[in-house]
């Protein structure tokens, strides 16, 4: 089992191609996802990587039934493909693109809250579930299945949670990441609320950052709903107020959104949290008695 | 991206919102021009910097002689203004605004920013204006009045009336409220804010609805379809490191440690610069190269870390996701022989290619230190630069 993707997911792939959306999606193949198209608008008829282009995404989802779909198109345009793919009934949508404006966001989500649909990201590594689909940035083969959720508001600091429980053997369900933007698609807490569903999912791993929250709503939720144990650790101890750590979501403003206040949060939630991120894998461990 | 008070009165104005006359000035005859332009006997000299907490710094002052606006001018232009907000240097002061003077009965705030937590604009009013807001808001939270904006509608005047009412207007005041509260969401959306505060928002002597202060935050992002505003960027309030940084897409924000860190990834810079405070050392700065880390972005990243003079050690984290550290490898290589770096650099790397771009690094006869693990890459950092701080 896992969560939101697996071998059956049918994905598409919008900004198929330009050179980010080739990038990727050789690579999403090479690791065996079920890429079936791509969307570039103006290219319709061709093919790309040995697969069919599409000029728009109702007519990519009515030829290939893909109920995923990964965007790659720059972030002025990315408003525009995420609102085409609601349209066109996707289920899910995962959004790489950094850089998108807030506002454009606040609109996508008040249409997103109402549609049905899933976002993920933006501006995100994107969603894995070890060994049957990779939609996403992230390197492949740091994966393994298994038995930990990993959810992560950041990229390369996701990947070296992930590595540790790689190298532990205890492996992954599904990694989940949810991007540094203020306005993200899916929360901590929507995907928290999955990894507690998920039989599969033994334990949880979750990499917050400062500014903003969600972390502490993570907490709250965790309290109240989630019986599987959980590692947090949260990045950005050491930022000064004010300042925008490289994620438009990582400032601490007014005094707020501080990793103290997320750690205490966590803590007082029942959360075993980590101030090294090099402790991530010994801590789930301890938490869990495996090996 | 901050503008100053006087760019964002004129956006004011522009937009619709009631301001003072003012004019900015860039020297002591210009301030003196300003105020005689203005009319009057009584003006607000006030300096120009990406700053809050100016007036107790002394940058804001009430004049009554246009001797007192030059010598305000002469004292202020060309140094710098250090609030609790600045660092120990401050900002520097290249421009004064001079304002008609407004007779104030009472101080109110307004405030309109964006919400992550409901995921829409939320506006902010409360009585207790001109003081630190931040303060009212945890202290008495009920002070502060709120209203959600609709993303689907956008802001209705009926939210501008309850806002008024509940600021204790009266008369002209609930209509003249209800149009600036129009205005600034008008303003918010058209020009991509992430912030417009007016602190204080005032009732003047004759009963009107003023603004005395403009505070606006523009979204970085959406930069690219503002042109307008674009040109208003006055890098001279930015630091130097940072604007070079950004202009080779670099995100690089200046600390006052002396351990360099290059790292891919905001997420795991910061873990890096957490790390590094975890075994007794103190970064120097943020600093993420993206995650291509291009050759000649590791190049330019080393120059802006060591052109800060308290750096006595660098530590590059890399993880490799689709990128070789191989290829991260020979791009070190190339900027240290290229730029010279006279100080210990302690690299770690991990995932895509991490041996052989440690192997390359070993082969290269250059004084690196590698590092076999996160912890033991911030242990070596800080023994590097001179050990625990």
């Amino acid at each position: 089992m896992s969560i939101l993707v697996n071998r059956a997911t049918r994905v598409i792939c919008q900004g198929f191609t330009g050179s980010q959306g080739t990038l990727h999606s050789e690579q999403a193949l090479a690791y065996g996802t079920q890429l079936v198209g791509g969307v570039t608008p103006g290219k319709g008829g061709s093919y790309h990587l040995g697969l069919p282009v599409f000029d728009s995404v109702r007519a990519a989802a009515e030829e290939t039934n893909a109920n995923a779909t990964v965007i790659y198109v720059p972030a002025a345009y990315c408003k525009d493909s995420i609102l085409e793919a609601i349209d066109a009934g996707i289920e899910l949508i995962v959004c790489i693109t950094e850089g998108i404006p807030t506002l454009d966001m606040l609109e996508v989500k008040a249409r997103i809250g109402i549609s049905g649909a899933r976002l993920i990201g933006p501006n995100c590594p994107g969603v894995i579930t070890p060994g049957e689909c990779k939609i996403g940035i992230m390197p492949g083969d740091i994966h393994l299945p298994g038995k930990v959720g990993v959810v992560s508001r950041s990229g390369t600091l996701t990947y070296e949670a992930v590595k540790q429980t790689t190298d532990k053997g205890y492996g992954q369900t599904t990694c989940v990441g949810i991007g540094g933007d203020p306005i993200p698609g899916t929360h901590f807490v929507d995907v928290l609320g999955l990894f507690q569903q998920d039989d599969a999912t033994e334990a949880i791993v979750m990499v917050g950052e400062i500014g903003g929250t969600a972390e502490e709503e993570a907490a709250e939720f965790i309290k109240m709903e989630v019986r599987k144990p959980v590692v947090a650790y949260i990045a950005g101890v050491t930022a000064p107020p004010g300042k925008r750590m490289g994620h438009a979501g990582a400032i601490i403003a007014g005094g707020k959104g501080t990793a103290h206040e997320k750690f205490t949060a966590l803590e007082a939630a029942g959360v075993r949290t980590v101030k090294s991120l090099a402790d991530i894998g010994e801590a789930l461990a301890e938490v869990t008695g495996w090996e | 991206m901050n503008l100053h008070e006087y760019q964002a009165k004129r956006l004011f104005a522009d937009y619709g919102l009631p301001v003072s006359v003012g004019y900015v000035a860039d020297t002591p005859d210009e301030a003196v021009a300003a105020a005689e332009r203005i009319g009057g006997t009584v003006w607000v000299c006030k300096v120009q910097v990406h700053a809050g907490g100016r007036g107790n710094a002394g940058g804001v002052q009430l004049v009554d002689s246009t001797d007192e606006v030059r010598s305000f001018a002469e004292r202020w232009l060309g140094t710098r203004l250090v609030t609790v907000q600045t660092d120990a240097d401050g900002q520097p002061v290249n421009q004064i605004y001079i304002e008609a003077c407004t007779g104030i009965e009472r101080e109110l705030y307004l405030g309109a920013v964006i919400d992550r937590s409901s995921s829409c604009i939320v506006v902010m009013a409360s009585k207790d204006g001109g003081v630190e807001i931040e303060k009212v808001a945890e202290e008495t939270p009920e002070k502060i009045f709120r209203v959600a904006i609709d993303p689907f509608v956008g802001a209705q005047s009926f939210q501008g009336r309850d806002l008024a009412f509940q600021l204790g207007m009266e008369g002209n005041q609930i209509s003249q409220f209800t149009n600036l509260f129009n205005n600034l969401m008008n303003l918010f959306n058209k020009l991509d804010c992430s912030l417009v505060e007016i602190n204080p928002l005032v009732i003047t002597d004759v009963g009107d609805v003023q603004c005395l202060d403009a505070k606006i935050n523009v979204d970085g992002n959406a930069l690219y379809r503002q042109e307008g505003l674009r040109s208003m960027r006055d890098i001279s309030q930015e630091d130097a490191r940072e604007v070079q940084a950004d202009a080779f897409g670099l995100n690089y924000v200046a600390l006052d440690g002396n351990i360099g860190c290059m790292v891919n990834g905001a997420g795991l810079a910061m873990g890096t610069m957490d790390l590094v405070k975890l075994y007794g050392g103190n970064p120097a700065n943020f600093l993420d190269v993206g995650g291509a880390a291009s050759q000649e972005a590791v190049a330019e990243a080393f120059k802006i870390i060591l052109s800060d003079t308290n750096v006595r050690a660098v530590l590059i984290n890399i993880f490799g996701g689709i990128v070789s550290c191989a290829t991260i490898a020979e791009g070190i290589i190339v900027a240290i022989e290229e730029i010279g770096v006279d100080v210990p650099v302690v690299v770690r790397f991990e995932g895509n290619s991490a041996d052989r771009g440690s192997e390359r690094l070993a082969s290269s006869g250059l004084n690196l230190i590698a590092a076999s693990s996160l912890v033991d890459a911030a242990e070596k950092a800080v023994s590097a630069a001179g050990g625990s701080a």
